[in-house]
């Protein structure tokens, strides 16, 4: 039959070509440069005096007492620690392994119990533990909205730079709807409506017309922030009690599950919309991974071509799940009219789409760490309110900035090799 | 606009840019004469586009000036009965409104001599000004293919760093001007820099490291601003600076009754030396090919990374020069955080609406700062908020990234030879 | 089932890529679709597949016209399709590619993932597979893929199946279990269409052959017809395969590798601890299997790879470390194995591109500025003596024919004082009148004195223009031998057998 038969028996095993042995020294650089920090504030700049911390919020049925601790003591406890650990990451990276991230997380929240001792050192206030966590996810939840909608858009080959047109968008016609009809939940559907609308707007031009996804998102942001200032002025001011007073949600207490020390305030006291964000969190990443639906989306924007020959309309499932996003993050606007701030106002959402965007990518397209990474920076934006309350002495324009800096060192490579989704971004010409 | 049918059928094949007609296809239809040909070319091509891009946007915001009037919505309260006040109303409305806006951008034909009825088009090239710079900075990233949406972020660090040399470094008349610009530029580039370095470094994707930046900026001189040390002006509680030394200053080229100054002369310069370097310095040549294809620029020895760098450098002081055209020429009498007024981003707009040609950025610049003066009369006059010039120039750009759309819309021919460019992004960007 | 195709006619624009083809294929026959490249094979399956619409003609299967709107509807009908750039998404598993597109769900939408673990490890059984349903795709040797493709057509019932160029990425030794393979699929009553340029393959397994031309069909041959037959059919005139080439003078070592290993960006040895040289006045071909190293090998040479060890010297000179741009300096010259990606920048006129590498000093660069007069008198000599074919030295690049384009790094390449010549895959994709200009220019190089590395995968290529040849397998040089070694003992080579124990085998 052939000159070779038996001579050479087909490797099916996968073939390993030999790995070499590369050490990765950003973990402990990384660490090592927060440990500096740690020293430079807690022994160099060190703040004198004992700081409290209160768990529990008034209405609380279980009061946790106040924890007033010595500052000096922290210090030296959590400059040690942090040290440690950045030497021990030091030392699995000179053996060429990897730092685990659970180090990394300890790492993190010992540095923060460090910084919250230094900063609310010798204040008469305690530091509101309870509250800082209730104001972080209070802040996060349209950028949990936004970033969701921006994993969908992305994993399916769409990058979206247009969440903050969404969000705003989301806001405006929400506030217009729920003020017009006094009904809340019509406001959220409009809001989501408002998403999509944006949505197929970007879908048209990049899929259709294969216009740059990048430009159509960032023009699309300006047209938004230009058509709801306009309106805003034209529509909404003069007649403010009536387009622009909309009707916010209650607050709902689950019970039993809100009465959980800490827990219980943070989580289970919020708005309908805060509950929504749970189940959507958990269906997003369920029916991403999960279900037909998030097999065919992942493989359209992995492979939009593959995708193609197995009979998966590329355009199609680009444009509906585009608008599909749309409509999440348009819930997310809705949050800051019905939920938070109340009244609409121009460019309310003040860049909070950018930060979705960021929770995007340092979450590395996946909801679950999207959502982690939108409360981070919700926690960060929230610090800084907390902190002025206690009249710490960092400039609150300091911490504003991290969750930008945080996102500058994700993309840049310190958290690890960040792979998105392979055709994210590139327009799918049949060839 | 945004009808989802359209996406539903599906792109033909091949050279996509040119979808066939049925008809076009089957039969052998006689090649179209000359004349014809040309004629088609003219129809369907770019230049025609962008017109029919400025039209078409102008009136979407007719439109939206007509719905939000109060006129209209009254006249239209009894439109079975008296159709005709409503449509005179909405001629009211939207004639009053662009009348204003020509007006207050280009002459003002109700001034009593020629000075005062010139005065809008100064006006305009006052506004014009830092669109063009700045669109000269974000139309250099695109022709390397980098998109660069810092502007706002490089704008605030040059315009922080001119202001601070402008109010706080007397030095002599003439080298002051001189030391404010450079370094203003010189801080735009550097925050532009970062982004290079960044990008080629790290393999950081631009826009995200751009967008980010804009807000550490922002924050970043808004603490300065409150800061008595740094920019903050002397016994001043207010997040202001003080203002400029008369040293500083771009002096008015028009006399005193014009706020034309000398930037726009600076600008003029800037759009020379970007032709210059972009189709004539060696330089340039090594930009345009890794704007084109990093890939094989980097075969033939051309260091990308470096590139990258000095691309965004030159971005950001280009940018940053939008910024030192703020603090020293249009707000001289201290400057806050906000200082930027959007003009980062709109110079994405005008570079796009450019295509990143020096000469397109120029009239682009200049349209859209007439949009921008006129703008505010039209706010005054007629009492339309200025935000309808960010509808107007949004919907020009994407009008403009489509033209299938709007050959569409108007039933334009496709023109006769197939673009080969198989995605459409206009033609600058990557 | 038996497939007809009638009077299929497909047009781009103004280029007519299937002019009313014709084509039937019986139950269980391997019909073979031989042509040149660019000869509109690929045009005529992707049309057969669904994924363009022909502009006339019908397609028939069991003599019912079918209408075939997109991929979906060819796959309903019976058609499958091994494409020659696989169809698999990397990061997915071999299961979850299998069930793509006709996925078996449980309630709720979830997806039944041990339905399609049960397809693959059963269809791996029928044919002597060994695939892990749970591997990762990107994880998996090219050849596996191979199988994992052929999987995904069989598990939707295929009874047309379709083979677009499937040898290109396989050794000899896996090409002989695919051609196995498809007469197993053939005994089983599946009809299979093998598209393929490669003579030895066709008369190996064909039972009939269509020959297609220029986007026509040029006629039938019957498998027991001569290479050169089947050659002259597919290109239209007699052929030479062999190019006239004298005996090489070799003479001094000019390049010299020792001990050369490259680190790609998942941490692994690409190419592994590899030693060569290269005399002057000499064709040395580095023939594998694509993806054995070859590309990296080359690109180190260059300055193009990162992590790199070992030394690399030129006429006593080092090149490791250097950087492109100095590597250039130093007298090399590079023809990229990918010229749209690597070569060419698609969207510079010919002259633009003819002075690419050479944006740095004189005699193109004065004072930082460029020297158009010179840069246009320079390329219009170009034009004239590579007989690059366009409107003129400011057409876009873009717009050339493979053939041309590739003229254009050549000429660029060859203009430069030259001490070696690294031309990878120099012919991939070119008409056979290109190819001889190509080889020719290529063996005068080597006449001037230039020590010169061929890389290619194709063993016609490395046999008509080596002096000796290095084969490549997974990051190693299996061996150097001369360059009359015979084809089989390169073909074991290739699969990793040491070049003395293939010599016996064969």
């Amino acid at each position: 039959m052939s000159v070779a038969t038996g001579s050479v028996t087909p490797s099916s095993a996968p073939i390993e070509l030999e790995k070499a042995v590369v050490r990765n020294w950003k973990p402990p650089i990384g660490l090592g440069i927060f440990a500096l920090i740690g020293i430079l504030l807690f022994v160099v700049f060190a703040r004198p005096g004992a700081t409290s911390f209160r768990f529990s919020t008034d209405g609380d049925q279980i009061q946790i007492p106040i924890w007033v601790v010595d500052a000096g003591a922290v210090y030296i406890v959590v400059t040690i620690l942090l040290i440690a650990i950045a030497a021990v990451s030091a030392f699995l990276a000179y053996r060429a392994r990897r730092t685990p991230i659970w180090l990394i997380a300890v790492f993190a929240a010992l540095f923060m119990f460090g910084f919250l001792t230094w900063a609310a050192a010798g204040a008469s206030l305690p530091v509101q533990i309870a509250s800082l966590l209730v104001g972080a996810v209070s802040l996060s939840v349209p950028l949990v909205f936004g970033a969701l909608g921006g994993v969908i858009s992305e994993r399916v080959g769409v990058v979206n730079v247009a969440i903050e047109g969404q969000l705003l968008a989301g806001a405006f016609v929400s506030a217009l709807v729920a003020s017009a009809t006094g009904m809340q939940f019509l406001g959220l559907l409009a809001a989501m409506v408002a998403g999509v609308l944006v949505s197929f707007v970007l879908a048209a031009f990049s899929i259709k017309y294969f216009v740059d996804q990048v430009i159509v998102g960032v023009v699309l942001n300006v047209l938004v922030v230009g058509l709801t200032s306009f309106l805003f002025s034209t529509l909404l001011a003069p007649n403010a009690a009536l387009l622009n007073s909309p009707p916010r949600f209650d607050r709902i207490e689950i019970p039993l599950l809100s009465q959980i020390p800490i827990i219980g305030p943070v989580f289970f006291r919020q708005t309908i919309i805060v509950y929504l964000v749970y189940i959507a969190v958990f269906v997003v990443w369920f029916a991403l991974f999960k279900t037909r639906w998030g097999l065919r989306l992942r493989s359209v924007g992995e492979h939009p071509q593959a995708a193609d020959t197995v009979g998966i309309n590329v355009a199609r499932t680009r444009f509906w799940n585009v608008s599909l996003a749309g409509a999440i993050a348009g819930l997310g606007g809705a949050y800051y009219t019905l939920g938070s701030v109340g009244a609409f106002n121009k460019e309310m959402t003040a860049g909070a789409g950018f930060i979705a965007l960021a929770a995007v990518i340092f979450g590395r397209w996946d909801p679950i760490r999207a959502t982690l990474a939108a409360l981070l920076f919700g926690f960060a934006l929230n610090l800084q309110y907390a902190l002025s309350v206690i009249g710490s002495p960092v400039p609150s324009e300091f911490m504003l900035m991290v969750p930008y800096l945080v996102t500058i060192f994700a993309v840049a490579g310190l958290v690890g090799y960040v792979r998105g989704p392979a055709a994210a971004g590139k327009p799918y010409v049949k060839s | 606009m945004t009808d989802p049918k359209v996406t539903q059928s599906e792109p033909a094949p091949g050279s996509t840019d040119t979808q066939l007609e049925p008809g076009q296809a089957r039969n052998e239809v006689a090649p179209p004469s000359r004349s014809q040909q040309v004629l088609r070319d003219i129809l369907g091509g770019s230049a025609m586009i962008s017109v029919l891009a400025v039209v078409l946007a102008l009136l979407a915001g007719g439109i939206l000036i007509a719905l939000t009037d109060k006129d209209v919505q009254a006249a239209a309260g009894y439109f079975f009965s008296r159709p005709a006040d409503t449509f005179r109303a909405i001629w009211d409305a939207v004639a009053g409104a662009y009348v204003a806006l020509f007006q207050g951008s280009i002459y003002n034909f109700r001034a009593d001599d020629f000075v005062r009825g010139i005065r809008p088009l100064t006006e305009t090239l006052k506004f014009a000004t830092p669109l063009i710079t700045a669109g000269l900075g974000v139309a250099l990233a695109f022709r390397v293919g980098l998109f660069n949406i810092g502007g706002r972020g490089q704008m605030l660090v040059a315009a922080g760093a001119a202001g601070y040399i402008g109010f706080a470094v007397p030095l002599p008349p003439g080298i002051h001007l001189v030391v404010a610009v450079l370094v203003g530029m010189l801080a735009g580039a550097i925050w532009g820099g970062i982004v290079g370095l960044l990008k080629a470094r790290t393999g950081a994707h631009e826009v995200i490291v751009t967008i980010m930046l804009n807000y550490v900026a922002f924050y970043l001189i808004s603490y300065l601003l409150t800061q008595q040390w740094a920019l903050q002006a002397p016994g001043s509680t207010n997040p202001k600076s003080a203002a400029m030394l008369p040293t500083a200053v771009f002096p008015k080229i028009l006399g005193e009754q014009f706020n034309l100054h000398l930037g726009f002369i600076v600008a003029i310069a800037a759009t020379i030396w970007f032709w210059y370097f972009i189709n004539r310095s060696s330089m340039g040549f090594r930009f345009r090919a890794v704007g084109e294809n990093p890939n094989a620029a980097q075969v033939a020895g051309i260091k990308v990374k470096s590139v990258y760098v000095w691309a965004m450098v030159f971005s950001g002081a280009l940018v940053g020069l939008a910024g030192v055209n703020q603090v020293l020429g249009t707000v001289t009498s201290g400057f806050t955080a906000t200082i930027d007024a959007s003009i980062g981003f709109d110079a994405i707009t005008v570079a796009l609406l450019g295509r990143s040609r020096p000469v397109g950025v120029f009239v682009a610049g200049v349209l859209f700062g007439a949009l921008k003066a006129g703008g505010y009369s039209m706010q005054a006059a007629q009492g339309v908020p200025i935000d309808i010039v960010l509808v107007v120039q949004s919907l020009i750009v994407l009008f403009i990234a489509a033209p299938p759309l709007v050959r569409a819309i108007f039933r334009l021919p496709v023109p006769g030879t197939a673009p080969k460019s198989r995605t459409r992004k206009l033609e600058v960007a990557k | 089932m038996k497939l007809e195709l009638r009077g299929i006619t497909k047009r781009f624009g103004s280029l007519v890529a299937n002019d009313h083809i014709d084509l039937t294929v019986e139950p269980g026959e391997i019909h073979c679709l031989l042509g040149e490249n660019g000869a509109g094979k690929s045009t005529l399956m992707n049309v057969l597949y669904g994924l363009y619409q022909a502009d006339e003609g019908e397609i028939l299967l069991n003599d019912e016209v079918q209408h075939f709107s997109g991929p979906g509807d060819a796959m309903n009908a019976g058609i499958g399709m091994v494409h020659q750039h696989f169809m698999l998404i990397p990061v997915f598993t071999v299961a979850e590619n299998v069930m793509l597109g006709h996925e078996q769900t449980k309630f709720g939408g979830l997806l039944n993932l041990d339905d399609a673990r049960a397809k693959v490890r059963e269809i791996s059984a029928r044919f002597g597979f060994d695939v892990d349903p749970d591997a990762l795709v990107e994880d998996l040797p090219v050849g596996v893929q191979q199988r994992v493709e052929i999987i995904k057509a069989l598990s939707r019932d295929a009874s047309v199946l379709v083979f677009d160029e499937p040898t290109a990425v396989l050794t000899p030794q896996e090409t002989d279990e695919l051609m196995a393979i498809m007469r197993q699929l053939k005994q089983s009553g599946t009809s299979i269409v093998f598209i393929t340029h490669k003579l030895r393959e066709v008369r190996e397994v064909a039972d009939r052959i269509t020959v297609i031309r220029l986007g026509k069909v040029v006629g039938e041959a019957s498998p027991t017809d001569t290479n050169e037959e089947l050659a002259s059919l597919m290109v239209g005139r007699a052929v030479d395969l062999m190019i006239d080439k004298g005996p090489a003078k070799p003479g001094e070592v000019a390049l010299r590798v020792e001990g050369l290993s490259v680190i790609d960006h998942r941490n692994q040895l690409v190419v592994n601890n590899v030693s060569f040289d290269v005399r002057e006045g000499e064709v040395l071909a580095i023939a594998g299997v694509q993806g054995n190293g070859q590309t990296e090998l080359t690109e180190a040479i260059v300055g193009l790879q990162p992590k790199v060890t070992g030394s690399i010297s030129l006429g006593g000179r080092s090149l490791r470390g250097l950087s492109v741009r100095q590597t250039l300096d130093a007298g090399v010259g590079f023809v990229p194995e990918d010229r749209k990606i690597d070569g060419l920048v698609a969207e510079m006129t010919i002259a633009e591109n003819l002075m690419l590498d050479r944006s740095e000093g004189e005699p193109f660069v004065k004072a930082g500025t460029l020297q158009l007069k010179f840069r246009s008198e320079f390329a219009e000599e170009k034009v004239r003596e590579f007989d690059i074919r366009a409107q003129g030295i400011d057409t876009h690049v873009g717009r050339l024919s493979g053939g041309n384009q590739q003229k254009v790094v050549l000429a660029r390449e060859l203009s430069r004082e030259l001490r070696l010549l690294v031309a990878a895959q120099p012919t991939r994709g070119l008409d056979v009148g290109s190819i001889e200009f190509v080889h020719t220019r290529i063996v005068e190089a080597r006449d001037a004195g230039v020590p010169v590395i061929v890389v290619s995968t194709e063993l016609d290529e490395v046999v008509a223009l080596a002096d000796r040849i290095a084969v490549m397998y997974r990051g190693g040089i299996v061996g150097i031998v001369p360059g009359d070694t015979p084809r089989e003992v390169l073909g074991l080579m290739m699969a990793g057998e040491h070049p003395d124990t293939a010599g016996e085998a064969a």
